[in-house]
């Protein structure tokens, strides 16, 4: 689903943000991403959405090369993967459900399909009172769980979590880890970068750590995690 | 299309005030620039008019009889550079010279002048290179004595044209450049405040064509409201000038006037695609 080998990101002022990373994730696995601030993370997870190339290696995403990747063949990779974001990203101006549906019409959907498809996943993620509400009338938790509908509107392989829960009160940061868990329960791949230890002990999934650029520590490779010693 | 449409109305709707000062730019750019094809226009009808006066008047020997004078016409009404080609009999000529006389009419009492041939020139075969061409053909006529054309009069006109036209197309241009840099500017402005949304619709997988059709069409329909409202300033401004009596001007014919506003979709259009094209290439 997503394999990363010896990969090395640059940038020209402030040198290397990830070096010689090296790791797989399978299909339907959930993987957490860890690490202090500036140690990586959100520069893994966007060589993942191919939004930056790797300077070297190879980074391949529900069968497709990053590296090799053209400008127009972004936008397919980004169709096979659901993107969510600390901040949600929405836009303001629409309502949840128009949020929801753009993710759609913008990628072609036939028009017929899609108010049903919306409902659907506006159900799927407990919202289905607010469709109408627009995204400052949502509190933020309300809001992450449109952009996870938004996310998983074009059924992806993948769904990558760049600090979901950043924002949230502990209980909507429950309400949106349970969501996660359930949509890899379905069986979609998770990648879910947090630096809330909480969390990360709750449950029992793969731990991929980053510290200043290297990967640390990987669950799948010890069996002791280094993030529960501390 | 159906979408590319709701999302270009969608963006008027969102940012009126921006949309609003992108037409007002388009009109004005279009509107200084319409004001000054009115000048030119009207210049070029007054230059025409000035210019029509050139003629060639061919005097011929006074031995020539009626029937050659009139072959002669003929002849030289076939040129392709003549417009018309009329003979002027000696009699002619004495009345016209008594009627320019005035109160010395009677000085002449006899046909002392000349017959010859007038000859005026098609349009676009006015300058000076094309009436010497003309008058050379026709003092090579046997029984031509004298060709006559006011030279320097021509000579003068072409000197102006020249001056005029090279000023026009500088002008103009420098005006059509300044539109589409203002255009340009603006639309980017508009695309600078939905950027966010351009990123936003980049990480749901919208290609980049997707991206730009509403832009583009939202550039279209600014340029054209824009030159609308350019068409409009301009004929107030026109009415305003042609109150007092004594200005006789034109005004843009309709299809200069669809022309300009065509050009405003067109500013638009390209305005926008430069903006978008170069804000995608950046992100």
């Amino acid at each position: 689903m997503i394999r990363f080998l010896h990969v090395t990101k640059e940038y020209p002022r402030t040198g290397a943000a990830l070096k010689d990373a090296t790791f797989r994730i399978g299909k339907g696995e959930f993987a957490f991403l860890t690490g202090p601030s500036g140690s990586g993370k959100s520069t893994l997870l966007k060589l993942s959405y191919a939004d930056e190339r790797p300077s070297s290696g190879e980074v391949r995403v529900a069968g497709m090369s990053v590296s090799k990747l053209r400008r127009r063949e972004v936008p397919l990779l980004r169709r096979k993967l659901g993107i969510i974001f600390q901040d949600f990203r929405l836009l303001e101006d629409r309502t949840a459900e128009e949020n929801i549906a753009f993710a759609l019409e913008v990628t072609g959907a036939a028009s017929n399909v899609i108010p049903g498809k919306v409902a659907r996943l506006l159900q799927q993620v407990g919202l289905g009172s607010k469709a109408a509400s627009y995204p400052n009338q949502l509190s933020g938790g309300e809001q992450q769980r449109v952009a996870i509908a938004r996310a998983l509107a074009n059924d992806p392989y993948v769904v990558i979590a760049d600090e979901p829960t950043g924002n949230l009160d502990d209980r909507a940061t429950r309400g949106i880890f349970q969501l996660l868990q359930d949509i890899n329960m379905a069986g979609t791949a998770v990648l879910m970068a947090t630096h809330d230890l909480e969390l990360v002990r709750r449950a029992d999934y793969r731990v991929l750590e980053l510290n200043r650029g290297q990967l640390v520590f990987d669950s799948a490779e010890t069996s002791t995690p280094a993030t529960t010693e501390r | 299309m159906r979408l590319t449409i709701r999302e270009a109305l969608l963006s008027f709707r969102r940012a009126p005030l921006l949309s609003a000062l992108s037409v007002m730019m388009v009109a004005f750019s279009l509107f200084s620039f319409g004001l000054f094809a009115l000048v030119a226009i009207n210049f070029e009808e007054e230059f025409s008019r000035v210019e029509a006066r050139v003629e060639i008047q061919a005097f011929v020997d006074d031995t020539t009889s009626v029937t050659t004078l009139t072959d002669g016409v003929a002849a030289v009404a076939r040129y392709s550079e003549v417009q018309r080609a009329a003979p002027i009999t000696r009699e002619e000529a004495l009345s016209r010279a008594r009627e320019s006389m005035g109160e010395f009419r009677d000085v002449f009492d006899a046909e002392f002048l000349p017959a010859s041939i007038e000859v005026q020139l098609k349009e676009g075969f006015r300058d000076a290179v094309s009436v010497r061409r003309v008058a050379d053909s026709l003092e090579a006529i046997p029984y031509v004595n004298d060709v006559r054309y006011g030279e320097e009069f021509v000579q003068q006109l072409d000197a102006i044209r020249t001056v005029a036209t090279g000023t026009g197309i500088a002008l103009g241009t420098a005006f059509a450049l300044v539109a589409i840099i203002i255009i340009a500017a603006t639309i980017r402005i508009a695309v600078l405040a939905r950027a966010r949304e351009i990123s936003i619709m980049r990480l749901v997988g919208a290609t980049n064509g997707f991206i730009r059709r509403p832009f583009l069409l939202e550039g279209l329909l600014t340029g054209v409201a824009g030159g609308l409202l350019a068409l409009l300033l301009l004929r107030g401004a026109f009415a305003l000038v042609t109150r007092f009596d004594f200005v006789n001007a034109l005004f843009l014919e309709s299809s200069m006037a669809v022309t300009g506003i065509a050009a405003g979709g067109l500013l638009g259009f390209m305005g926008s695609a430069f903006a978008v094209r170069r804000h995608l290439k950046h992100v």
